[in-house]
């Protein structure tokens, strides 16, 4: 674990997802408190241009800081994409992993499933869910994670499968070793980071479905600061105004960006693991080089 | 280090050196030559750079490695020297390549016919068709295989390995080239195809004056096939010469521990190991690469020693880097086997009527089996004859089996739950150390958890067994907190074997347990089983396909065809006259080591 966690830290792409992601997250977490004036007061003219210096994005429709509704519009998009990501994760990982240990018939029913769920599209099955029960935050993240489950499932069941295969959980099943230690201590160690990887692949999902629902009106209702919203709501003034659409985009954009990079290393970093650093790795190390020198001495 | 060269040579190779690109040196200062018709066999472990040189001969290298130096002429042209587009004349039409695995080398797509006449149809513009179809079926003459239009018409799946390396060595001597390189072609196939093959291969040699170089780490092989032998370690020829001298007299310390380590099914004879094991690439040391696991090395070993000639007898020229070469002759007597008396033998296991499949298709018919207490048991076969069907069943793991099984007096269930003690004394070794350890634990949290989940014991008295588990298997006891990928193949296959002693087990079933090792590795396995066996009076089931290795380790052999047994008996007795038609004809096809014994 520990060679992993200095592989990531030397990779300079993980820096640079770190660095984005976490300055996002800590915006929406500290925002709030910073944000010089109430993200609801009206306190500028509509669609005031930035200039004044107590408002450096200017003014939206109505006249609110956008600066101040930008501070405060994280929190709820990113709690409710990490709570969907995890819940979709957990629920996903044990559904899967049990599909993949156990008969045949239950494998295939688990698959037929995720694959009815799947041909169906994420946004229009929380749209229909939110707009038949309500727009309750906890309802929108269950809604969300449900989507995100089946394609869980689909990882974690076909990572399983490869891993049962391998002679260790075999030599670990002769042994008598109970279930659960053969699943948390064989298994799950050995599919975590593809696992991890998805996690944040799906926060990135969530980030836009839960901006879009917020769009389209269904999610966080107004006056609520909330990213998507405020992208909805000033999205008429873009000519005249665009801070107050561009700078939301901007944090969801940046977002985004970190995580999936973030996921992407951690990814490569795993893959390394086992590996040996031999002849071949090495080679194709030196060929990457050779070949980045030759695209350098084209340009 | 210049050498002469034959005036009459075919191929020469000159100071050859491959690297990784501005990397370390992965093959250099190759020299060496082969005549028409000779057959030449370089000899090594793997990583010591046999493919390297292979594919250098034709002027090309892998990926990320290039030809760094030295020549390679041909009919005195220097194919190194020549451009791309003069090599792939010269490549097929001059020399060609038979590559490993020949379900991996033939297009699955295209038609056996179609694969040999594209070589004609490019190299050979100008034939035409009546004479392209008589060029082919002469060389399908040539390799043993049918030329009718019904077989050229066939996919390659549609063969059998034989006949698919068949069509790769068709399609090599298909140009009439000079010179031929093998590189390991009959790894994939079993004793009997390899031994059709090789004797093809040898006939087209002498008969057409073709040059051969023939890769392998097989050595058994080798003795069989070539004239002369170039013994490569580390990347650098430890020794040259004529193939009775290397393998009467070996000069290099590598060459005879080598030699000492391969079982041979000609008799049983000392397995010795090589200690340690081969240097990775970036770790070669600088002086005799071979220095540190020489027991003769001494302090001249730090220079690296040249390649010089020790004596010549017949024209032979005999080649040795080595500062202490050994001239005598090589002590190769028989170990006696170890005396069976009826008395003693009594059995531990008892099966009878074992039945077993896999869905549909029955793998199993009605084996019965008897390992006696204390002796190690050989199971043989080929792949696909229930072997390792039949040993896993012992530990109950396969679901479908029928069948009596008595352990230890008392009657088990083949198939089911089984009772924790019972599991404990039938301990299973699996093939492949490479996916028997679970990665992402260490060497002891992998044996202790064994100790712990088997013996009430606390956890202070669970490491204690671990060292001494792993003293036993001869690891050093720092090894316990490593994770299986900073050990070599050799060393994962003792910490599998540390995770079945820990359990004190009475039945060890080994399954191909050294198939995936090097041969100076499998030695040191072979070793340990042996002493195990002697201190704690194992019993051993070993499941394997080389009969060599059963030689060295098993008293009694089953033989097992499509899933049944065909003979059984003590092992001298069955491999020196065997009964059953099925097991005469791999055993006389086995290549033998060593002039028979009788």
């Amino acid at each position: 674990m520990t060679t992993k966690l200095s592989a990531l830290r030397r990779d300079p792409q993980a820096r640079l997802g770190l660095v984005f992601a976490g300055s996002v997250l800590a915006m929406a977490l500290l925002g709030p408190a910073i944000a010089p004036q109430s993200p609801l007061a009206l306190v500028g003219p509509t669609y005031g241009l930035p200039g004044d210096p107590g408002a450096l994005l200017g003014y939206d429709y109505l006249g609110r800081d956008v600066l101040s509704r930008l501070l405060a519009g994280g929190r709820s998009v990113l709690w409710m994409s990490f709570a969907a990501s995890a819940i979709a994760l957990a629920l996903g990982a044990v559904i899967g992993i049990a599909a993949g240990l156990s008969k045949r018939w239950i494998d295939h029913a688990v698959v037929w499933g995720t694959d009815v769920l799947l041909a169906f599209p994420d946004l229009i099955l929380v749209l229909l869910v939110v707009s038949m029960l309500g727009r309750e935050p906890w309802l929108i993240v269950l809604t969300v994670a449900v989507s995100f489950v089946p394609g869980v499932i689909r990882l974690a069941r076909g990572v399983t499968l490869g891993v049962v295969s391998q002679e260790y959980v075999e030599a670990a099943r002769l042994m008598g070793y109970p279930w659960w230690r053969v699943v948390l201590l064989e298994i799950l160690p050995n599919i975590a980071t593809p696992l991890l990887v998805h996690l944040g692949i799906m926060l990135t999902w969530a980030v836009g479905v839960l901006s879009g629902l917020s769009f389209l009106g269904y999610g966080v209702a107004p006056p609520a600061a909330d990213w998507g919203l405020m992208i909805n709501e000033n999205r008429a003034g873009l000519m005249i105004q665009p801070w107050a659409v561009l700078a939301p985009v901007a944090m969801i954009g940046l977002f985004a960006l970190g995580t999936n990079l973030l996921a992407e290393s951690i990814s490569r970093a795993g893959s390394r693991i086992g590996v040996r650093r031999g002849v071949k790795s090495r080679a194709r190390t030196q060929m990457r080089g050779k070949k980045r020198r030759q695209r350098e001495n084209q340009a | 280090m210049s050498v002469v060269p034959f005036v009459n040579a075919l191929l020469q190779v000159r100071d050859l050196s491959v690297a990784i690109e501005d990397g370390p040196e992965i093959v250099g200062e190759v020299s060496f030559s082969v005549l028409p018709g000779e057959i030449v066999g370089v000899v090594g472990e793997s990583g010591c750079g046999k493919t390297s040189i292979a594919t250098a001969l034709l002027g090309d290298s892998r990926a990320g490695a290039v030809i760094s130096g030295g020549s390679v002429f041909l009919d005195g042209r220097d194919i190194l020297a020549l451009t791309e587009a003069e090599r792939q004349k010269v490549r097929g039409a001059v020399i060609s390549h038979v590559a490993q695995d020949p379900a991996l080398a033939l297009n699955p797509m295209r038609r056996i016919g179609s694969l040999l006449a594209e070589v004609l149809r490019v190299h050979l513009p100008d034939l035409g068709k009546p004479a392209r179809e008589a060029r082919i079926a002469e060389a399908a003459a040539d390799v043993g295989l049918p030329a009718t239009r019904e077989f050229l018409r066939r996919f390659p799946h549609q063969l059998s390995g034989g006949q698919q390396q068949r069509v790769l060595l068709a399609l090599a001597v298909l140009l009439r080239p000079r010179l031929i390189v093998l590189d390991e072609p009959t790894t994939a196939l079993d004793v009997t195809t390899q031994a059709r093959v090789l004797a093809t291969l040898r006939d087209l040699c002498r008969t057409r004056g073709i040059g051969a170089v023939y890769v392998s780490h097989d050595l058994a092989v080798v003795r069989e096939l070539v004239d002369r032998v170039v013994v490569l370690y580390a990347g650098h020829i430890v020794e040259s010469g004529g193939r009775d001298q290397i393998f009467e007299s070996p000069a290099h310390p590598y060459t005879r521990g080598l030699l000492d380590a391969v079982p041979d099914i000609a008799g049983r004879h000392a397995v010795r190991p090589i200690r340690g094991h081969a240097p990775a690439l970036q770790d070669r040391p600088d002086g005799c690469r071979f220095a540190p696991r020489c027991a003769l090395a001494s302090a001249s070993c730090a220079q690296r020693p040249g390649l010089r000639e020790t004596g010549r007898d017949f024209g032979d020229r005999r080649l040795v880097a080595c500062h202490h070469p050994i001239r005598d002759r090589r002590d190769d007597t028989p170990i006696a086997s170890r005396l069976i008396s009826a008395a003693a033998v009594q059995p531990l296991a008892v099966l009878e009527g074992v039945s077993a499949s896999y869905g549909d298709s029955q793998v199993l018919f009605d084996v019965g089996l008897e390992l006696p207490k204390g002796y190690c048991t050989a199971l043989v076969g080929e792949s696909g004859s229930g072997k390792t069907t039949f040993s896993r069943a012992l530990v109950g793991a396969v679901e479908d089996v029928e069948g009596t099984f008595d352990y230890d007096g008392r009657r088990v269930r083949l198939s089911g739950e089984r009772d924790i003690d019972l599991r404990r004394r039938i301990q299973y070794i699996f093939q492949n150390p490479f996916r028997a350890l679970n990665p992402r634990q260490t060497v002891g949290q992998i044996l202790r958890t064994a100790a712990l989940h088997f013996f009430p014991i606390r956890s202070a008295d669970a490491d204690r067994e671990v060292a001494e588990v792993l003293e036993r298997v001869a690891l050093a006891p720092e090894l316990a907190r490593r994770y299986p990928r900073d050990l070599s193949g050799g060393e994962r296959q003792r910490v599998a074997i540390a995770r079945a002693l820990i359990c004190k087990p009475e039945l060890l079933i080994c399954d191909e347990i050294t198939s995936a090792l090097d041969v100076s590795v499998q030695a040191a396995i072979i070793d340990l089983l042996r002493q195990l066996q002697r201190e704690s009076g194992l019993t051993i089931l070993f499941v394997t396909h080389d009969l060599g290795v059963v030689r060295a380790v098993a008293d009694f052999v089953a033989v097992l065809q499509h899933g049944r047994i065909v003979e059984h008996g003590p092992a001298d007795r069955l491999l020196d006259r065997p009964e059953h038609p099925y097991t005469r004809a791999p055993i006389a096809d086995s290549p033998r080591l060593r002039a028979t014994a009788g």
